[in-house]
């Protein structure tokens, strides 16, 4: 086994791997850039080697300091993780002339199914199912019109070179496919300088699903299973799962069996994660090969009971596999979320800066299931624009499908984050969604079902009556701590509270009574419902966590002018609650129309303007950043004080103003 | 008698109804509540006790004989807010415009009175069209006599002004001389002179709203300490202040239980202070974490963002927090900021309140429009009151604390009774660049030795330790642990007892 590993990543995955060589008892050594210095993974190894400034081409993707910084500290083996240097062919060969393993694939492996080509053509001779088409380029419409005829329609038609969407194009019937291939070899062209075109089957209403490998140095190659993965927001997977929910039995021993012909084929000896596209028919095809570990392992290990890091080390160290293909059992079901710093209130704009607050739920086991929450950050850490936006993974697992959604639902809602805006509210609409929860999934689910993106807003029905009950024992807690407040006169009757209170929630008020019931409250509607809530929550908790009716719940509250910010189940609103004779004065208040801001983006103080964000035309919310003055040596990141859209700018970078000087103004 | 029952009934209900329903109506639709609906809100359900309901003016002139109304345009009486004794009156703008004449100042010098004699907090709501001009030099006189009551009361009992409708001319002056000035934004403003005269005079055109409005006031003028966007949130609000106010000068801050540990660590207020010393940072976000349950009452959050000042609680027991705000101008002290801060120090010392200070300040701000502003002046007020506050003083250097700023922000100097620094403090006369150019000008052309220079006055001066060899700060403290030590620092402080040499008044540089 080896003395010591380096870790040639950062954030969530470099802990995670830094925890299992931990427990095998193997020492460790982090990585990091200028800009993580402060960060998780660095305090977690035991040592920790600078590599380069933040930016990763300098840094975590530089083969040349990463085998200087094993050089210097002797570790004989490198986990690379995923991203970065993961499935560079190169970096492994460099390891190894430098003599120390590479905890993943031989070189040959990567290099087979790096190539996106050569991978579909190895597999097709491994007897794995590929997409119909033709793997080479066609030349003229008439060849993708006999290409099409062969495999039937829809059919897609692909640049060689494309990517993001850009020179691929869906035809459903011979009419339109004389013009879509033009079209897309002249898109083709003008955006990659190649204007090669294939067509191949389009699969409709696809779904992910993709097969866990790991083989060993001894020709041994086993699955673990698929996990599915088709919920995914531009490409980018959001929510992924262990089992599918599509496959059956059968299903899943064909695509096993055709991901271990293919690994064997390659002479795969690590973990490896072999992609399909699947019809809603359960029909499937391979689509490539991730020679590495992938985001998403933690739930075929909840699944399998394995450690995916523990068998990469053993594997990569000689060892044979510990276990067959017939020992590998699933058990229950695992569901992760993967949370980033995006608001999705926006069109899920990337967001940085500080984590203010950063409470994730507490893992371990509770009851039958079992939360994990595989992070790289603590409360106080930057999230920056150098690299990926994920924060961190919340994964749960319990006997069904149904159970591991409801503990994955409660996971978010007790996980408190501020700072950067983040996707919890998406994730937990999504975990409240009806087809997720039915697992009628495909790669198109978030599109279909927030086709006017995503609001958020105030609850309805009877989850805004849970939020509240949660509103109004919150409310009674504050009441009955002020009535502790020193120096009331000796009046000869206590200061009391209307046991009644009105509470309002976006559109919808209810009046309730709290009476404390033990160490509970009972909540009385005045339309007679009652709900049972227990809670230890005390004034400044950003979390609220116990039971309603018996029922396990959270929600992040957040103190707002007279009331609390209450944000539970993908739904984030106001509760305001008043005595009834509050609330009667309140709903004479006249609505206030959002506030204008100036007319004008004006720097408060002067200095010199060292960035511009903003150029004429572009949109700005309030909040948002559009330049940088210096001023007393210090940055001072401006922003706008309202919606609108830029006009003319005013000034330019390098510019020394003075104080109320205009930046720009709004058109 | 049973007549004088029944004459009463019909009295109070009158006395109640104001001006009337037409006018209440009237009131509702500019989305403002009436004197009596305010007070309902402000004080405790139920524990409003009125006083001279039935008084009249006795105006004859200009046909005022014929326009009586009980109550003159003004509600007075007293209740309580969380069962503490608060004196409260509200004009009553649907009677009379509630313009003040003799007998309505009558009535509020009366709870004036009362107010400074039983050592309770009073609480005036504006909403007003000004003196009462039929009544003539009466009501000046009424004015006068309201102002020195607020005068003689002030630093003995917290006097809170709450203005919610328009407050013009001789009404501005009392709010102006009370501890806080909340406004609604929309609904209320507050000048000396209105538009109309504006026009006339300079030839300016600008409404109401931009000449005196809640915004203005709270932003630029700093004349209101707080603006809310309508009359429910402003009470509500103001009820959470009186939470942290003592009653008077002599009772002591109304402390109350907590379960937030005192000890708590906070381990992210490690990384909080950049080691970049250019780069900002929130101090918003220590407030929160040293303060009891992230709880801060900010007082003028909008006006000079430099300097950050407000309540909070530490073990339950309230006190006035001072901080320097690095996200805003790297929280410089100018003009603007030292008087916010200067009054603040002033009243917490005025009523007893510890004063908790974080520091991080580079300076003062340079520059003609500061000097010419009379920035010597400005910053001197905040000097002077730090120096003369006797109630407990525990400051934090959290980063910079340069030059005469950092006498000024609480030092162990002016009689800071613990003074703590994070390991990221730099207690220095000047930054690193600036003192190696005066100290080295004739290197100055050798680019390379003024950096050498600079990095050896960095590693000997920018750091906690020259002043704590001298005992200028008492200890150097992990951020995190800061709650628990500035905890344990006003606890040992409770007892503290020093007294300024007698004087009749000092005479702070106004």
């Amino acid at each position: 086994m080896f003395g010591k590993i380096l870790v040639a990543n950062r954030g969530e995955i470099a802990c995670r791997i830094l925890r299992t060589a931990k427990r095998m008892g193997i020492a460790t050594v982090a990585v990091h850039s200028a800009a993580d210095s402060d960060a998780s993974h660095v305090a977690t190894a035991d040592e920790a080697v600078a590599i380069g400034p933040a930016p990763a081409a300098q840094s975590y993707l530089s083969i040349e300091a990463i085998v200087d910084a094993c050089r210097r500290t002797g570790a004989d083996a490198v986990h690379p993780g995923y991203g970065f240097l993961s499935e560079r062919a190169a970096f492994a060969r460099a390891l190894a002339e430098a003599g120390v393993v590479f905890i993943g694939p031989n070189p040959g492996a990567i290099e087979a199914m790096g190539d996106k080509i050569a991978s579909k053509r190895l597999a097709r001779a491994a007897g794995v199912a590929v997409v119909p088409g033709r793997d080479e380029a066609l030349e003229a419409v008439a060849d993708a019109r006999a290409v099409a005829a062969e495999i039937g329609y829809p059919v897609m038609i692909k640049a060689s070179a494309g990517g993001g969407g850009k020179g691929m194009r869906v035809v459903r019937s011979e009419a339109g496919l004389a013009e879509a291939f033009e079209r897309a070899r002249s898109e083709a062209m003008s955006s990659f300088g190649d204007d090669r075109i294939f067509v191949e089957k389009f699969v409709v209403d696809p779904r992910h699903v993709e097969i866990q490998v790991i083989g060993d140095r001894h020709g041994n190659v086993v699955h673990l299973g698929e996990r599915e993965c088709s919920v995914q927001r531009r490409n980018q997977k959001v929510l992924e799962e262990a089992p599918s929910p599509l496959l059956d039995e059968a299903t899943r021993a064909a695509m096993g069996a055709q991901a271990v012909a293919l690994a064997k084929a390659v002479g795969y000896d690590s973990a490896g994660t072999v992609e399909f596209v699947a019809g809603q028919d359960r029909s499937f095809h391979f689509l490539e090969m991730n020679t590495r570990l992938q985001v998403e392992h933690p739930v075929t290990e909840l699944v399998t009971g394995l450690d995916l890091v523990e068998l990469m080390i053993r594997v990569a160290a000689g060892e044979p596999l510990p276990f067959g293909q017939g020992d590998v059992k699933l058990s229950g079901w695992a569901v992760e979320s993967r949370v980033y710093a995006e608001d999705p209130r926006r069109g899920f704009l990337p967001s940085i800066g500080r984590l203010s607050t950063y409470r994730p739920p507490e893992a371990g086991r509770f009851g039958d299931a079992t939360v994990r929450v595989d992070d790289g950050v603590v409360e106080g850490a930057e999230v920056t624009i150098h690299y990926d936006p994920m924060i961190a993974k919340l994964v749960t697992h319990a006997p069904t499908r149904a159970a591991a959604i409801d503990a994955q639902a409660l996971a978010l809602d007790g996980f408190a984050l501020d700072g950067p805006a983040c996707n919890l509210d998406f994730l937990a609409a999504l975990m409240a969604n009806a087809r997720w929860r039915a697992g009628a999934l495909s790669t198109g689910l978030i599109g279909e079902e927030f086709p006017d993106g995503f609001s958020g807003g105030a609850p309805a029905g009877e989850t805004a009556r849970e939020t509240a009950a949660i509103a109004v024992v919150c409310d009674h807690v504050g009441n009955k701590r002020k009535r502790a407040i020193a120096g009331p006169m000796r009046a000869p009757r206590p200061v009391t509270f209307d046991a009644a209170r009105s509470v309002r929630i976006g559109a919808a008020e209810f009046v309730a009574r709290v009476a404390e019931d033990g160490d509970a409250f009972a909540v009385t509607f005045a339309d007679g419902a009652r709900l049972r809530v227990a809670s230890d929550w005390w004034l400044g908790d950003p979390v609220w966590r116990g039971e309603i009716d018996g029922r396990p719940a959270a929600a992040r509250v957040a103190p707002v002018e007279n009331g609390l910010r209450i944000a539970r189940g993908g739904h984030a609103a106001d509760a305001r609650v008043h005595s009834r004779a509050e609330a009667a004065l309140a709903a004479l208040m006249p609505a206030k129309a959002a506030r204008r801001g100036a007319s004008r983006l004006t720097t408060p103080m002067p200095g010199v303007l060292r960035r511009l964000d903003v150029k004429e035309g572009d949109a700005l919310k309030a909040g948002d950043p559009f330049c940088v003055v210096e001023a007393m040596k210090m940055e001072n990141v401006l922003r706008a004080d309202r919606d609108g859209a830029v006009g003319r700018v005013l000034a330019k970078v390098g510019d020394t103003l003075a104080a109320d000087a205009p930046i720009a103004e709004f058109a | 008698m049973k007549h004088v029952i029944e004459d009463l009934g019909r009295r109070r209900g009158r006395a109640r109804l104001g001006g009337g329903a037409a006018r209440i109506d009237a009131q509702h639709a500019k989305g403002k509540l009436t004197a009596r609906e305010r007070l309902s809100i402000l004080l405790d359900e139920g524990s409003f006790e009125e006083f001279d309901a039935f008084v009249e003016h006795r105006a004859t002139e200009f046909g005022m004989a014929a326009n009586k109304v009980p109550g003159d345009g003004v509600v007075t009486g007293w209740g309580t807010v969380n069962g503490r004794a608060v004196f409260v009156y509200a004009k009553d703008f649907t009677v009379l415009g509630g313009s003040l004449g003799e007998a309505h100042a009558g009535k509020i010098t009366k709870v004036q009175d009362l107010a400074l004699r039983n050592k309770a907090p009073i609480v005036g709501l504006f909403d007003a069209g000004g003196a009462r001009i039929q009544e003539g030099v009466a009501a000046l006189g009424g004015y006068a006599e309201v102002f020195q009551r607020n005068v003689l009361a002030s630093g003995v009992i917290p006097q809170i002004s709450l203005v919610m409708g328009p407050c013009a001319g001789g009404d501005v002056y009392s709010p102006a001389m009370t501890d806080f000035v909340f406004m609604v934004r929309g609904t209320s403003y507050m000048f000396v002179t209105g538009p109309d005269v504006v026009k006339t005079v300079t030839g300016e055109t600008v409404t109401a709203e931009e000449l005196g409005g809640a915004d203005v006031h709270a932003t630029r003028s700093s004349v209101a300490d707080g603006a809310y966007d309508d009359d429910v949130t402003l009470l509500l609000q103001a009820r959470r202040l009186i939470d942290f106010l003592p009653s008077s000068n002599v009772s002591g801050a109304p402390h109350w239980p907590t379960r937030d540990d005192p000890d708590r660590e906070e381990p992210s207020l490690d990384t909080l202070a950049p080691e970049n010393p250019n780069a900002p940072w929130d101090v918003k976000e220590l407030v929160r974490k040293v303060a009891d349950e992230r709880d801060f009452f900010e007082i003028q959050e909008a006006h000079a963002k430099n300097v950050v000042v407000g309540f909070a609680r530490i073990a339950g027991r309230p006190v006035g927090i001072v901080a320097n705000q690095p996200a805003a101008l790297a929280g410089v002290l100018d003009a603007d900021a030292s008087r916010k801060a200067a009054r603040f120090v002033r009243f917490c010392d005025a009523f007893s309140l510890p004063l908790v200070t974080f520091v991080d300040v580079p300076g003062f701000l340079p520059g003609t429009a500061q000097e010419y502003g009379g920035l010597i002046k400005h910053g001197a007020k905040l000097l002077f009151a730090y120096a003369e506050a006797t109630v407990p003083k525990v400051t934090v250097i959290a980063r910079k604390a340069y030059g005469g700023a950092y006498d000024v922000m609480a030092s162990k100097h002016l009689r800071g009774d613990v003074n703590y620094a994070w390991p990221t403090a730099q207690i220095a006369v000047m930054g690193a660049k600036g003192a190696v150019e005066i100290l080295h000008r004739a290197e100055l052309g050798d680019p390379g030795k003024i950096a050498a220079r600079a990095k050896d006055y960095e590693a000997r001066f920018m750091s906690p330790f020259v002043a704590a060899e001298r005992g200028y700060v008492d200890d150097v403290i992990m951020p995190r642990e800061t709650r628990r030590r500035v905890a344990r620092a006003l606890a040992m402080l409770e007892g503290k007892a020093l007294a300024n040499p007698w004087k009749k008044h000092d005479n702070i540089p106004l």
